[in-house]
This record gives structure tokens, C-alpha cells and sequence, in this order.
């Protein structure tokens, strides 16, 4: 496999706050990966990184390109959605399809138009008469246009209905992800992205605190639903968690012996939500 | 090029409304006025029992000699021109804070993101809002005022064809074509004029966190104050006025159309063969004199060096 993002050492200093801090991660091609994290943990200031969007310390090398200084080449094989409500107000649909079809060599017209067939949109709107959920719907017909090698979506769905938060996620999925292309989401709203993820990264105050892949997570933690009367003995076990449910307790442990946590009670595999909460415990305090 | 292309597309796109429609309208105002003008004209005469026109003024034309038909030639010519006075120093409004916003708009309302998450550089961007300001807003502006121009011509032949006055006769002394060709001649001079202002609009545009406005008019004023505060210029063996008028007026007031003019130093008075026809303060072969004048090209080196940096900040701004 090849490496889409490599990053060593990435450092980043705001005037009083570290964002990033030394991080180093790498990211594979075909993967869908969530860098999920608490608000100001340094999630954006990755992206921007990423998106050669902001100055930074370290190496990172993005689809062999350096995006400090070769970002116009390397926007040809990577799109992004900041977030729903940056396209131009004024724009109107017909132009938009119109701008980006003639300054991106690899968008495809005909299939940004067949993205929009299926919405309510019409080619004279402007943007500023969409509502949130047509903003992004626009948005995503154009990216999903571009043949680009890596997306980088941050925040995509903030603030939108849950009908429009499926819709984005399966369209993405069903036309628009393969085995070539690389998918980078950050959110807050993680039980829905949960399913489509192939990798998952955790940042808090601009480290990674857990880096590894879904596969990975279900066999390293286990949740265990336990009676009152083997509370004491999961406790020595030193689950990184543990919550009360009609009078038993949910521990969460990293890398415990599946027999040991079987005998106890019900295993099974924790939500990346749970997973997350546990993670971050403290972090606001 | 291509790329290039829809660049200034865009931009005409989102200022449709300042490129376009505001010389529109201004010429139709413009017409409007010269309309009234006209009507009242004709109610004081009525009133008054004038009988303008008739066989008087024919009369009067026919006994004028060639002086004199110069001179109403020369007056029709001043007449067509003024349309491009009054939708010029619009224009120039219009480019000023065009400028202003071009690289601050989209920081604000955040759609800078949308804009870069495309393969176009900076500097491309740049340019093509550079081109869009000293370029397509003259081109637009002067069209509109040839057009206002050339109906006001009309409409003053058809008062007076009224009035029994054979108008073709009269308005054969003036000279459209040679004022088209003077207005169009004087855009490429009016886009190099103007590039230490674009450059220092812009600038304050891609680099202020805020009200860029603000920015751009305080930090030359303030300068300037001190500079006539503490005679800074004596220094330089140069009045203080020397400073308000080639540094803060450059840099400020050059978007305003024909602002060079003020700034004739002696090469109004070099050209001997100025004459007494008015067209000639604006005919190519006396405003392109200013091609020789340092002012200008150190005008165009100075606003180079603020679009570099405006170019610079726009690489670098992230607080979007």
C-alpha cells in the first residue's frame, strides 16, 4: 500500500498554544480515516496542515508533494469541504459547475450535473437561497466531480438535519469512494461515521492518542457488562472506564485477555463514542 | 490562460452590479439630467417668448465663420465628454472599494476556503482581480459613456432639427470619432496611473484582519501628519505638500480616472502646440507624454512591490 499523508514531527505553535505537538502519522491509500478530538484539540490545524493552509514545523509530505510550497499542484489531487457554509454567497449553481469545470483539469461535468438531478437544486439559484442542506449538497456535487486522490472533509455536516447528514455520507460511499481514493473526516457527530470508518485517530491537545484501524479497535477493547459481585475483581483489572447501567457496571478495557473478561460477563465491542469518552476523560477539566 | 480567463470571469460575475450596472445607470442618470436640461430649456424660452432656433440661429450659422463653427464643434465635443466625467469618477468609486474588498470579502464570509480548495495560485488570483480593477471596469465604463455620449449628441440634434436648425450641419463640427479614440486611447495609460493605488488597496485588503478600509486611509493620514507635523520632508529639501500629493493622493486617489491630469508637471506646458482645442488636453499625442514621467513608471514599480505582498499575504492570512 501507499502512503497518501506522511507526517513526522509536525509541530505547530499559535501565539500562546501549541496546536500540534511533534505529531507523526501516516495514512494509506483507500482508507477512510476519522481524526476525531475534543474542540481545540488541533483536529483543523492538521487539515489546514494537510491542505498546505497554514505555516508549520516538521515534515509532511502529502501524495508526494510538500503543501507549503507546491500547493497549486497538489490542490489538482485534493478537495476538500472546510465546512457547510463556505461556498460564495453569490454564486449561482450554473456558475459554480461553470468555474470549476474550466479551472480543474480533472472535474467531470456530467457527473456533477447527474449529482444535482437528484437534488431540488436549479441552475439560476443562487447560494445565499439555499438552506444549509442544499449549500452542501452543492458543494458535495462538485467534489464528487473531481477526481481527486485524497478529500479531506472537516466538520462536513455540522448543523445539518439528519436526513441531509445520511444522505451525505451514503453518496459518498455509494459514488464516490474506492479503492484509489483516500477519505480524511473529522466530526463531532461520531455514531454516524462510525460505520464507514476503515481507521480511526484520536488527537487531544495536539497529540495522537490513538492511531490504529477498526479491525484493530475490536480486538483490542472490549466492553464487559459485570454484576455487582465481580465489580472488585474487573476493577484490578484496570479498565480504562467504567459506568454504572441498572445496577452493573461497563467496563472498558484496552488489550485484556478475552477469556478473563468472558468469565466475568458479557463481552463485546465497544462504540467508537464510548471509546472516545473514555479517551478524553478530563480533557475539560 | 484558460484559467485565467474564468478568474475575470468570476470576479465580473460576483461585481456584476459595480461594473456593470453602476456606469449603466450613471450614463442613464446622466442622459436623464441632459433630457431636463433640455425641457427646461424649452419652457423658460416658451415662457419667456424666446424663439430659440428659427431662423435666427440658422441664420447665425450660416453667417458664422470657421471660428466660430470651431468653436460649437469644440463645445458638442466637451459636451459628449462629460458623460465619461461623471461615470468615471463613479467608476473610480467603484474601483477603489472593489479593491478594498477583493482579497478581505472572502476572508470574511469564509469562502476563501472554497476558492482555495481549487488549483489556482495566489498570484493568478491576484492578477485577475489586478486586471479586473484597471482593466474591465475602464473598458465597461468607457463603452458606457461613448453610448451616453453618442445619444446625448442625438437627442441635441433632434431638439434642435426642432426648432428648424439643420442639426447635421452643426453637429458635423463636432468630432465623435476623435473623442471615442481619445477616451479608448486613454485606458491603457489610466490601468498604469492606477497601480500604486490597486497595489495599495489590495494590499491593506489581503493583509488587515479587519476593517481593511480603515487601514488603507488611516495609515497614509496619519503618516502624512506626522510628516507635515515634524516637516519630515525639509529633510529631503522638499515641501511637506510634496508628500500629500505623491505619496497619499498615489496611493489613494489614483483609481479615479484622469487624476494624472493634476499632475501635468510642465508637460502641459512643453507641448507647444497645445492650441485652443480642448481635445488636445486629453488627445493620446499629449497624455502619452506621461509614459516619460518618473512619477508614473516609479508609480507602477511601488504598486508591483504591494502587489507582491498582497500576493505574500494571501498565502499566508489563516484566520479563516
Amino acid at each position: 500500500m501507499t502512503a497518501v499523508v506522511t507526517a513526522h514531527g509536525l509541530t505547530k505553535h499559535y501565539k500562546n498554544a501549541l496546536a500540534l505537538d511533534d505529531v507523526s502519522f501516516r495514512i494509506e491509500s483507500g482508507r477512510i480515516v476519522g481524526l476525531i478530538g475534543p474542540n481545540g484539540a488541533g483536529k483543523t490545524t492538521a487539515l489546514k496542515a494537510i491542505l498546505g493552509l497554514t505555516d508549520f514545523q516538521g515534515e509532511l509530505n502529502v501524495l508526494g508533494l510538500d503543501p507549503r510550497t507546491q500547493r497549486d499542484r497538489l490542490m489538482e489531487q485534493v478537495c476538500f469541504i472546510a465546512d457547510v457554509a463556505v461556498l460564495p454567497r453569490w454564486i449561482r449553481v450554473r456558475e459554480a459547475i461553470d468555474f470549476v469545470a474550466h479551472v480543474h483539469p480533472r472535474f467531470n461535468r456530467a457527473k456533477c450535473e447527474a449529482f444535482l438531478a437528484r437534488t431540488k437544486l436549479t441552475p439560476n439559484q443562487r447560494v445565499k437561497q439555499m438552506s444549509k442542506g442544499m449549500i452542501v449538497q452543492l458543494h458535495l456535487a462538485l467534489v464528487m466531480a473531481i477526481d481527486a486522490r485524497l478529500l479531506v472533509l472537516d466538520e462536513p455536516t455540522l448543523g445539518l438535519d439528519i436526513l441531509y447528514r445520511k444522505q451525505f455520507y451514503q453518496s459518498l460511499l455509494e459514488d464516490y469512494f474506492d479503492e484509489n481514493k483516500t477519505i480524511i473526516v473529522t466530526t463531532h457527530q461520531v455514531e454516524e461515521i462510525e460505520h464507514i470508518l476503515t481507521d480511526l485517530m484520536f488527537i487531544r491537545d495536539g497529540k495522537i492518542v490513538l492511531d490504529t484501524d477498526m479491525e484493530t479497535v475490536g480486538e483490542r477493547f472490549a466492553e464487559v457488562l459485570v454484576g455487582a459481585d465481580k465489580a472488585a475483581a474487573a476493577r484490578s483489572l484496570k479498565p480504562l472506564d467504567e459506568r454504572q447501567v441498572f445496577g452493573k457496571s461497563i467496563f472498558l478495557f484496552d488489550g485484556a485477555d478475552r477469556a478473563t473478561l468472558e468469565s466475568m460477563g458479557e463481552v463485546r465491542r465497544p462504540t467508537v463514542s464510548d471509546l472516545f469518552v473514555a479517551t478524553m476523560k478530563g480533557t475539560y477539566a | 490562460m484558460k484559467t485565467f480567463y474564468w478568474l475575470v470571469k468570476r470576479e465580473f460575475w460576483e461585481h456584476r452590479g459595480g461594473f456593470l450596472w453602476t456606469p449603466l445607470i450613471t450614463g442613464a442618470i446622466f442622459l436623464i439630467l441632459n433630457i431636463m436640461a433640455v425641457i427646461t430649456a424649452e419652457v423658460l424660452g416658451v415662457r419667456h417668448g424666446i424663439q430659440v432656433g428659427g431662423e435666427n440661429l440658422q441664420m447665425l450659422i450660416a453667417k458664422a465663420d470657421a471660428g466660430d463653427l470651431r468653436h460649437i464643434g469644440d463645445g458638442l465635443d466637451i459636451a459628449m465628454m462629460s458623460a465619461m466625467g461623471l461615470v468615471g469618477v463613479v467608476m473610480g468609486i467603484v474601483v477603489l472599494f472593489y479593491c478594498l474588498g477583493a482579497l478581505y470579502d472572502d476572508r470574511r464570509d469564509r469562502s476563501i476556503l472554497f476558492w482555495k480548495s481549487l488549483p489556482i495560485s495566489n498570484l493568478d488570483t491576484v492578477f485577475s482581480k489586478v486586471v479586473s480593477a484597471v482593466v474591465v471596469a475602464p473598458v465597461i465604463a468607457v463603452v458606457v459613456s461613448i453610448a451616453a455620449g453618442v445619444i446625448q449628441l442625438v437627442i441635441y440634434a433632434l431638439v434642435l432639427s426642432l426648432h428648424g436648425v439643420n442639426a447635421w450641419q452643426l453637429i458635423g463640427q463636432a468630432h465623435p470619432l476623435r473623442v471615442i479614440a481619445t477616451l479608448v486611447s486613454n485606458i491603457p495609460l489610466y490601468a498604469l496611473w492606477a497601480i500604486p493605488s490597486v497595489g495599495w488597496l489590495m494590499f491593506c485588503s489581503a493583509w488587515a484582519r479587519s476593517k481593511p478600509f480603515l487601514w488603507a486611509v488611516a495609515v497614509p493620514a496619519v503618516l502624512g501628519l506626522l510628516v507635515s507635523w515634524f516637516g519630515i520632508m525639509g529633510l529631503f529639501r522638499l515641501p511637506t505638500i510634496w508628500f500629500w500629493k505623491n505619496i497619499v493622493q498615489r496611493i489613494l486617489l489614483s483609481v479615479f480616472p484622469g487624476s494624472n491630469i493634476a499632475y501635468d508637471d510642465g508637460s502641459l506646458t512643453a507641448s507647444a502646440d497645445f492650441g485652443d482645442d480642448p481635445l488636445n488636453v486629453l488627445s493620446p499625442l499629449h497624455t502619452y507624454g506621461l509614459l516619460a514621467s518618473p512619477n508614473l513608471w516609479i508609480g507602477v514599480v511601488a504598486g508591483a512591490v504591494l502587489l507582491a505582498g498582497a500576493v505574500w499575504f494571501r498565502r499566508v492570512r489563516d484566520d479563516s
